[in-house]
């Protein structure tokens, strides 16, 4: 029974990741589109300077965006990664303040980003609560406790070895440091969830929670690991804030949910759960890294840059929608002739 | 199959379309907004490097879209134009550092003479605009400074220790006696102007002349025109006895004066505010006195120290003197401790003198 199951569900996966690749087709074909606009637009574009710089800008965003990835895929979600930022960045800093080592504090906010992401998981799945009203809860949460901790006032005067870890490149490359864990990140993930049981898992969650329970797949179990590496990851992404701003604040962070889901969105993956994949969330990253730069390079008024990001994101769930009712008509039409014909029955035309 | 691919095409020529909406934008609809609007010349050269003497100054200011800001870039684009210099003014439409870096960061790599920034956060900003620095580009914080090593010169509105003790000055003008309970608005709990006035206001509230008015409560809009209404609204509600709201944000004192308006109390609000936002309540008595500085001067300062920072005339280091036409009585300006400017005193808005204002 569960083989039957898990094989049908790995064949659907197949057929979804074939149908996705397609939709990566496209981002790459926007990523080309938007280096050909930058390199007419401006002549610094190419340089390796400018890459470092559209890469930072982003990364902690791309960097939530694998974890929300895996969220959003389950059929759940997490608004609350901002603000787990926003308390990671609040309490490294407080915890140096006290004269508490890197060494120890990293640490420590990455074990406080698993605990607030236990927190969500075990509010979604022990009481059933949906995840959009428990982590816009936690949403609020989290970053009353940054605000609580560290108060209106920053902490700076962290050592040079760490604010270059977030400002700096790795030497002799354009490469920022953060973009190798963003790299290390997307491997891993990647490799989890196109590549083994567990990644097969989070498919059949989304897809059909109902269904995969009775198949014997752990839902809760899952969607609570996944609420906690998403903490984790949050609270990762704002140890690298407080790198690239030399400073802790309690207000760091705010507004990211958006662009995160934005990424995931445009990357392709459902909002409703069951598709998506780590390699179009990361070309989605990319579009917005660019897109954002060649705006700036442009001097383009910030209203057009809002409308564009806007844009982007209902393009990016409505053309897939449109695209699959233009097929299900055709495929009526089509299936209508066929059966004219005598020779294939409309059942079979028809898509899932 | 056929129906896949023209999905495909279909998103293609949307995404195509969007880019060249995107792209196509700065001549057509820049031009209602100040703060948005490019020197149409400047985006064409902004590749070349900077040679002396050549000024290609570009403002980012903590938001755009902002009538603060815009008035201050009317007052660079003035100063722009004496000098035969370029002005470009970038920016986002939040004011955070996460949105701000980036424009540092591309401002850097696109080679102007001088950066004129207001800081989203001090410390925040610093290691790019550091950056620039190493790049050659000279650094001007204006409005917000940036934190100290991270600018050449740092333009301050006014002489910031004044701004406390007058704003405690208005209130115990505006209530009764000068007695009773006063409250304050401010913008974000991080904000580090507002922050600091308030620290001031406080030492002075603590002056014996002052002995009868009691502050109750420091209440955050966060610079949100909804967020500050409401706390505006919370604080009518929870002090009966309110005389004064004082709110040192151009926001929060246009939301505290429409609050008290509607609700047709007798609390007063004052503090800091724009005179086209505050016209109808200074002279309808709700806000009978506030201030400011001139913020186009500020813009205009702020462009000629960064051109005389390009040209080698100054160099940033206290000490330095230098005149800028019209400004300060046509007095030279001395470069002060940690390279400040101060443009002069806090100005006091009154129904008498505000219709000379239009920014």
């Amino acid at each position: 029974m569960t083989t039957a199951v898990t094989t049908s569900v790995s064949a659907r996966g197949r057929t979804v990741l074939s149908s996705f690749v397609r939709w990566e087709t496209l981002l790459i074909v926007l990523v080309l589109g938007l280096i050909w606009v930058g390199t007419t637009v401006s002549p610094v574009f190419l340089t390796p300077r400018n890459f470092t710089n559209l890469v930072t800008a982003v990364i902690e965003v791309a960097i939530i965006a694998l974890a929300m990835t895996l969220i959003i895929i389950a059929g759940e979600i997490d608004l609350s990664v901002e603000s787990m930022a926003g308390l990671s960045c609040a309490l490294l800093g407080f915890l140096f303040a006290a004269g508490i080592p890197l060494e120890v504090g990293i640490p420590a906010v990455l074990l406080v980003g698993a605990l607030g992401g236990l927190l969500n998981g075990l509010l979604v799945t022990r009481f059933g609560l949906p995840s959009l009203v428990v982590t816009l809860g936690t949403l609020a949460l989290f970053r009353g406790l940054a605000l609580g901790i560290l108060g209106p006032k920053g902490v700076t005067g962290f050592p040079e070895s760490f604010t270059s870890f977030g400002f700096g490149t790795v030497p002799g490359t354009p490469i920022p440091w953060p973009f190798l864990i963003f790299l290390g990140l997307a491997l891993v993930l990647g490799i989890v969830l196109h590549g083994t049981w567990i990644g097969r898992q989070i498919y059949a969650v989304g897809k059909n929670a109902a269904a995969a329970r009775y198949s014997g797949v752990r839902v809760a179990r899952i969607k609570l690991w996944l609420f906690v590496l998403s903490g984790v990851v949050s609270a990762l992404a704002g140890v690298i804030l407080t790198a690239r701003f030399a400073s802790a604040r309690a207000d760091i962070g705010q507004g990211m949910t958006l662009t995160v889901v934005t990424v995931v969105l445009l990357g392709g993956v459902n909002i409703f759960g069951g598709r998506g994949t780590i390699p179009g969330v990361a070309l989605a990253a990319l579009v917005l890294a660019i897109l954002g730069n060649v705006l700036r390079l442009t001097n383009i008024s910030a209203e057009i840059q809002s409308i564009s990001v806007g844009l982007l994101l209902i393009i990016s769930v409505v053309i897939p929608n449109l695209a699959h009712q233009a097929k299900s008509a055709m495929d009526r039409a089509r299936g209508g002739r066929r059966t004219s014909a005598g020779s294939v029955g409309p059942g079979e035309v028809v898509s899932p | 199959m056929t129906s896949k691919r023209i999905g495909r095409v279909m998103a293609l020529v949307s995404a195509a379309a969007l880019l060249a909406a995107a792209c196509s934008s700065p001549g057509s609809s820049a031009a209602p907004s100040a703060a948005a609007s490019v020197a149409p010349s400047a985006a064409a050269s902004a590749g070349g490097s900077a040679a002396a003497g050549d000024l290609n100054i570009v403002f980012i200011p903590k938001a755009v879209n902002n009538p603060y800001f815009d008035a201050a870039a009317e007052g660079g684009e003035k100063a722009a134009t004496e000098l035969g210099g370029k002005f470009t003014q970038i920016g986002s439409q939040g004011s955070t550092a996460a949105e701000q870096i980036p424009f540092i960061q591309d401002a850097t790599t696109q080679g102007y003479s001088a950066i004129v920034v207001s800081a989203t956060g001090a410390d925040e900003v610093a290691p790019s605009l550091k950056a620039a620095k190493d790049a050659g580009i000279k650094v001007v914080g204006y409005d917000s400074s940036p934190a100290e090593g991270a600018y050449d010169v740092f333009v301050n509105q006014t002489d910031f220790s004044l701004i406390g003790g007058a704003m405690a000055q208005w209130a115990c003008d505006l209530a009764t006696d000068c007695t009773g309970e006063i409250a304050i608005l401010s913008a974000t709990a991080t904000a580090t102007n507002q922050n600091a006035w308030i620290a001031d206001m406080e030492t002075a509230l603590k002056d014996p002349k002052f002995v009868n008015l009691k502050l109750v409560e420091t209440v955050y809009g966060d610079d949100d025109a909804t967020k500050s209404t409401t706390e505006a609204n919370g604080l009518l509600q929870k002090y009966p006895n309110l005389k004064v709201i004082v709110a040192p944000t151009t926001v929060g004192i246009l939301a505290a004066a429409q609050v008290v308006k509607q609700a047709g109390s007798a609390v007063k609000v004052t503090g800091l505010g724009l005179p086209n936002d505050m016209k109808a309540f200074v002279k309808d008595g709700t806000t009978p006195k506030f201030g400011l500085w001139s913020v186009p001067d500020l813009g205009y300062l702020a462009y000629y120290v960064a051109a005389k920072l390009v040209t080698g005339e100054i160099t940033g280091a206290p000490g330095e003197t230098f005149s800028v036409p019209g400004l300060n009585n046509d007095q030279p300006y001395t470069i002060g401790e940690k390279s400040v400017v101060i443009l002069g005193p806090p100005f006091e808005f009154t129904p008498e003198n505000i219709d000379q204002f239009n920014f």
